[in-house]
């Protein structure tokens, strides 16, 4: 007897049983649907997020101040004001580095006519614009000129600027109040999109050097105005490395530390990337361990009803050995039923999770959406898995059928 | 055709060995048809499963048109029943979800034959006056007719022995008689060599030869050829 046969006659079978065989595929159906669900959500948050990160801009490296270890004593991370302009300027002059963006930032209450709101300001140089693609919705960017003259002007955030007047447009030449004070807006930036803390679009941005003596106020450290983090271009993503190494090895001699006892921190957009991928993925796969369980289940399901059923039919299985099926033949005949099973399960699972994850989809979580990507792979996965679920729980059951004498099988009742 | 000596075939149950045969022997002629009677328990059961491959017996030898079957193993013993044996049962045991047709056709699926399957099947049918009744499940059958499906899905594969237990248990006298003539045309039109294990003495009279089995030992034979 071929597989093909066996195919149609365990299609005949499992129809003859139709309610059971749809409850005993239910445990299947509802691992494989966990499964692809939670697979098609996390590579679509994996997938959203990354490409979020990307649109940052590419070959970026970040400079941002470390902890300070004073006696053994060390503060947070980030918490130390160590980074000067006077670092900033010293990076420029490094091998393969394009372009380097000292920035301070601080929060502040920002109106216009009645409207009121709290955001992000940033003091930036020229640089900032290509450094991280930003292009101008309308106006201008911050030029070498405010940086120089400390002008009171302001670049808006498109999220801001929708805020405040409605839309990027009309924005420009009005004055808004920064802290109660007067300050022209020259530019509104382009929405990037983004969401939580990759929000580019809910922020405004103001001279450097205007920040500093205006807005965050300034603090000196070993003589120079402080800044809270230095952006840096390479000129290529193949040079980041390089570039990282050379800035922490001019920044450890500006600042005379060893390594250990780095008052910095140096990081590219491959380590935020490789963070972030590390922990979707782990996510998926622990969200991927439980569905696998609930799939395990199923298949102890499916045995259970196969193992009925070759009772059931022992003396089927008499006849069919009289009439010179061998033990093979039997146990095939099982095995493509307990797989046709599953497989359905799998089939009719996949669609279901689909359909959960295009649910899942709809909803708004933390202001945007996820979209939810079903690979070829995760389908793949699921079928082959719920597959291999009924092949391994069928073989007990079908190994018993194929071991039945048919002599007793017959004088079965 | 048939050759058989000394069978024995022991059962044990428990820690006491229960004989079942106790050393059998006679000879089938091709194109000889026998009865076996005996009361329930005489070994009439055993004998007819160890005649049809189906079981093993403990000692002793049986010869299938030559070929000694004891130490074949279970793929050997599977191939000679699909080929040399066909089975009439009591019940009828054909496949509730299969057609007819389906049911005829299951001992050449497991001969592995695929390109005249259906003709054969159909055939089969035909020569017991079923052409009718191909695509019908076996509940929407009379027992007689299922009777004439088991027949049929008998001689699908041109098999050289029939073997009938108690074929007409389960049907009234008059259908039984119907079911008993088939069979009997199939020995004259064919040659067929048909062993049937019955209890009825009219059925045995039909034979050209009975044995009687008592408490797994032959205590007699009676018809027109000597053992």
């Amino acid at each position: 007897m071929n597989i093909a046969q066996s195919f149609l006659e365990s299609l005949d079978s499992l129809s003859a049983n139709k309610l059971r065989s749809m409850l005993t595929v239910l445990g299947i159906v509802i691992g494989v649907a966990a499964v692809i669900a939670m697979l098609s959500i996390g590579q679509g948050a994996q997938h959203s997020i990354t490409s979020q990160i990307e649109s940052v801009g590419t070959n970026l490296v970040y400079v941002s101040p470390g902890a300070v270890h004073q006696g053994g004593v060390s503060s947070g991370a980030g918490s130390a004001g160590t980074l000067t302009m006077d670092d900033a300027n010293a990076l420029v002059n490094l091998p393969n580095v394009v372009a380097v963006a000292p920035e301070v930032d601080g929060r502040a209450q920002v109106t216009y006519l009645g409207q009121n709101l709290n955001t992000r300001v940033i003091g930036v140089t020229p640089d900032y614009q290509t450094l991280h693609n930003y292009t101008m919705a309308d106006g201008e960017f911050l030029s070498q000129s405010n940086l120089v003259t400390r002008s009171s002007v302001v670049v808006l955030g498109s999220a801001v600027a929708d805020q405040l007047f409605g839309g990027t447009a009309g924005a420009v030449g009005q004055n808004v109040r920064i802290r109660g004070q007067p300050y022209r807006v020259i530019g509104v930036l382009a929405s990037k999109g983004g969401t939580g803390f990759l929000n580019q679009d809910d922020q405004i941005l103001v001279p450097l050097t205007t920040a500093q003596t205006r807005l965050v106020g300034t603090s000196f450290f070993r003589g120079a105005n402080v800044i809270n983090s230095i952006t840096i271009e390479a000129d290529s993503p193949n040079t980041v490395q390089t570039v990282i190494s050379g800035i922490t090895d001019e920044m450890r001699i500006r600042h005379n530390t060893s390594p250990g006892t780095d008052d910095f921190t140096v990081f590219s957009q491959q380590d935020i990337l490789g963070a972030i991928t590390q922990v979707t993925s782990t996510l998926t796969i622990f969200l991927g361990g439980i569905a696998g369980i609930s799939l395990l289940v199923g298949g102890i399901g499916i045995m259970n009803i196969m193992l009925t059923s070759v009772t059931e039919r022992t003396r089927e299985i008499g006849l069919r050995k009289a009439v010179g099926a061998r033990r093979s033949d039997i146990l095939v005949q099982f095995l493509v039923e307990s797989m046709v099973l599953s497989l359905l399960g799998g089939i009719i699972g996949i669609a279901l999770g689909w359909g959960i994850g295009q649910i899942v989809g709809l909803v708004q979580m933390g202001g945007s959406t996820i979209t939810p990507l079903l690979t070829l792979s995760s389908i793949l996965l699921a079928t082959l898995f719920s597959m291999a679920v009924g092949l391994f729980f069928g073989i007990y059951p079908a190994s018993r059928a194929a071991r039945l004498q048919p002599v007793e099988a017959l004088r079965y009742e | 055709m048939i050759e058989v000596e000394n069978l024995k075939k022991i059962y044990r149950l428990g820690s006491v060995d229960v004989p079942a045969l106790n050393g059998v022997s006679f000879k089938i002629e091709k194109g000889e048809v026998v009865a076996i009677m005996g009361a329930s328990g005489s070994g009439k059961s055993t004998l007819m499963n160890i005649l049809g491959c189906l079981d093993t017996p403990t000692s002793g030898r049986y010869l299938l048109e030559g070929i000694d079957t004891s130490g074949m193993s279970d793929n050997q013993l599977a191939a000679i029943r699909n080929r040399k044996i066909g089975f009439i049962f009591q019940m009828f045991n054909l496949l509730p979800r299969a057609t007819t047709l389906r049911n005829v056709e299951l001992p050449l699926v497991y001969a592995g034959v695929t390109k005249d399957r259906r003709k054969r099947a159909e055939a089969a049918l035909k020569s017991v006056g079923l052409a009718d009744r191909m695509r019908h499940h076996p509940m929407e059958l009379s027992g007689g007719e299922q009777q004439r499906v088991a027949i049929a899905r008998a001689m699908v594969t041109e098999p050289s022995l029939i073997l009938a237990d108690e074929p007409t248990g389960n049907l009234d006298s008059h259908t039984g008689q119907d079911i008993l003539k088939l069979l009997l045309s199939l020995n004259v039109e064919r040659g067929l060599t048909l062993v049937i294990v019955t209890h009825d003495p009219k059925i045995a009279a039909l034979a050209q030869r009975t044995i009687h089995l008592t408490d797994g030992v032959i205590n007699g034979t009676n018809g027109s050829k000597p053992l």
